[in-house]
């Protein structure tokens, strides 16, 4: 083990912090609050500070390498975001505390819904979900809504197509709603064909990621958008690659409903383990009353002397609040302040290096790895980690092996409609450096994969740690954060 | 890879075998090789029930992925292969025999004739492989 556990660092008696002998007598917590069996660790401050500094060092983040992770977009988080979180007036705000007293926060999250309703043309926003698949669920709880309050409960049914985001199934399914696989076309478009046959009066609606996670956009928008609305149904859009559009194209103009933004990806908050996602969703002006609430509003406009005073509000017929207290407020001071320092002509900067840096990739690997949808990619594109003169390798071989090489694999083994993928997003942050130093060992790997499998397969070698055994480690799950025997193998 | 000439196919990659008015099911090599390690295999439906054709009476997990596996004909379960909650890994080495998943009655007999022979089946591979 290369880093102990931090229950084997425990010391009996060992402690971080010496509070001073109390005065004043103690009182004791009532018995049953009393827990004799939770053994923490008993450390010193350095000891911990070591341990969870030395974990970080074995880590793979953004901040020390290339970050290629397809559809999750892992770009630089501005530490400029962190500054503004850290301001004293935010950071030490309390959720209880006075609408007169919060009204900088409150002008802060009015003013991410405007930029949001702006930016993805909708009519409102609700900033409550806590991650995008949470704001999955709202959107369908709102669809579902909307569909209830028109006295229509035939509709059950939502269509997704298995270009879609993995969440998307399992959002309608926990949304209580059943999910109806649409197919792609040969060029990676949604088969309108096949649309047309299912989509009928049980269609609630249909959940279309835009670009899809083939880093394609989906050329038959309007035409779905036409033919769902034409049968009842409303537009769901998984805004999880709103990266490739900011700026450029408004989801709400090509016929979306819903749509969910994560402000950990498109906004450049913190994610992958860095801190809490945060799905916003915007609606069309029919579905505005169902928004999740509260959502910030203008409650008193105000007059000569005194500033309009904003507050929460509970939209109608809301589906309710699907978060405590009003979301995750931190994100919402990080997202913010990246789309300050952007400003409106910067955001659009960040969908065109996103869009170039992927087409860049794409066209320097297209010749070495088999790339199934080669069209002019959005943000991301899917390249397949197979070779038919190199029969034993695979995707995750080549994704283990470019661990030795310093990058994070990309996202592998999806979507399922390409063989052995490997779903490829560079990001704007990248430069054309560090782009060429990825490739480079994309193109060495392929040629490794033919003159040495062995390294592939055996891979990582410079990681501290090899090749993890996936299916033991599926198989047999331990979770248990305390020391537990393990076995001799 | 292996494709029994006795069997009859689906495009989602499972496999019947009828004797009688039995039917047994399970998913084919080229389906479990293409998911890689299964490491968790368990059969939603239950004794007794009748499923529909195309509807999922089992879940397949690997490293890679989950799928749904789907009736190939509408039948009444009559057994479920237990063996494969302790032993997915039966799927990867024995995919026709030890791992079957469900037995059933056969509910419709002329279901089988849209089903795929061996042929029929192993160009259907060929196609989706390039």
């Amino acid at each position: 083990m290369i880093e102990p556990r931090i229950y084997d660092l425990s010391s009996p008696g060992r402690m971080a912090v010496r509070l001073p002998e109390s005065d004043v007598e103690l009182s004791k917590l009532p018995d049953h609050l009393v827990r004799e069996d939770l053994p923490l660790p008993e450390l010193s401050e350095l000891d911990v500070v070591r341990h969870f500094v030395r974990l970080s060092q074995l880590n793979h983040s953004i901040d020390t390498g290339f970050y290629p992770l397809g559809s999750c977009t892992m770009k630089y988080n501005p530490k400029v975001n962190e500054d503004a979180a850290r301001l004293p007036g935010f950071a030490f705000s309390h959720p209880f505390q006075d609408q007169e007293l919060s009204q900088g926060n409150l002008i802060l999250m009015y003013q991410l819904q405007e930029w949001l309703k702006e930016i993805g043309g909708f009519a409102g926003v609700s900033l409550q979900p806590a991650a995008g698949a949470h704001g999955e669920l709202a959107g369908l709880l709102i669809i579902q809504a909307y569909h209830r309050d028109r006295g229509d409960h035939k509709r059950r049914k939502i269509l997704v197509p298995d270009s879609a985001h993995g969440t998307n199934p399992a959002s309608t399914t926990m949304a209580g709603m059943e999910v109806i696989e649409l197919p792609s076309d040969p060029r990676g478009n949604i088969d309108l064909e096949k649309l047309r046959q299912i989509c009928d009066e049980t269609v609630a609606g249909v959940m279309l990621t835009n670009p899809n996670t083939l880093g394609l956009f989906e050329e038959h928008v309007l035409e779905v958008s036409k033919q769902v609305h034409g049968c009842g149904g409303l537009m769901y859009g998984d805004g999880a690659n709103m990266n490739a559009l900011l700026g450029v194209v408004r989801p709400g103009d090509l016929g979306f409903d819903v749509l969910h933004y994560n402000l950990h990806k498109t906004f450049s908050t913190p994610h992958g383990g860095g801190g809490p996602g945060s799905g916003p969703v915007g609606v069309s002006e029919q579905l505005i009353d169902f928004l999740p609430g509260p959502v910030v509003d203008i409650v008193d406009p105000g007059d000569e002397d005194l500033p309009p005073l904003y507050g929460l509000v509970g939209p109608e017929k809301s589906i309710g609040r699907v978060k405590a207290f009003h979301g995750h407020f931190g994100i919402f001071v990080r997202a913010y302040t990246y789309m300050r320092m952007l400003g409106k002509a910067g955001l659009r900067d960040v969908a065109d290096h996103a869009v170039l840096n992927a087409n860049y990739l794409r066209v320097k690997l297209r010749d070495t790895y088999h790339i199934p949808f080669d069209r002019t990619c959005m943000h991301e594109f899917v390249a397949e980690g197979r070779w038919a003169d190199a029969p034993d390798i695979h995707a995750l071989d080549i994704s283990k092996r470019l661990m030795d090489y310093g990058f994070h694999p990309p996202t592998n083994y999806f979507p399922l409609i390409v063989h052995e993928a490997l779903m490829i997003e560079p990001t704007e942050t990248e430069s054309k450096e560090t782009l060429d130093a990825f490739v480079n060992a994309m193109l060495s790997i392929a040629e490794e994969a033919r003159s040495r499998p062995e390294l592939l397969k055996n891979a990582p070698h410079k990681t501290p740690f090899g090749r993890l055994d996936e299916v033991k480690a599926a198989k047999e799950l331990v979770l248990c954060c305390q020391p537990v025997e393990v076995p001799e193998s | 890879m292996e494709f029994p000439d006795d069997l009859k196919y689906t495009k989602n990659d499972e496999w019947i075998r009828v004797e009688g008015d039995s039917g047994t099911a399970g998913i084919s090599d080229y389906a479990q090789d293409q998911l890689s390690d299964i490491v968790y295999v368990e059969v939603t439906a239950a004794i007794g029930d009748e499923v529909e054709k195309g509807e999922a009476f089992a879940l397949v997990e690997s490293v890679k992925a989950a799928v749904d596996v789907y009736m190939p004909v509408t039948g009444k379960i009559t057994e479920v292969n237990e063996a494969l909650i302790d032993t997915p890994e039966l799927v990867n080495s024995d995919p026709y025999g030890q791992a079957w998943m469900v037995k059933f009655e056969v509910s419709d007999p002329s279901q089988l004739d849209d089903l795929m022979d061996v042929e029929a089946y192993k160009q259907s591979i060929e196609k989706r492989s390039n």
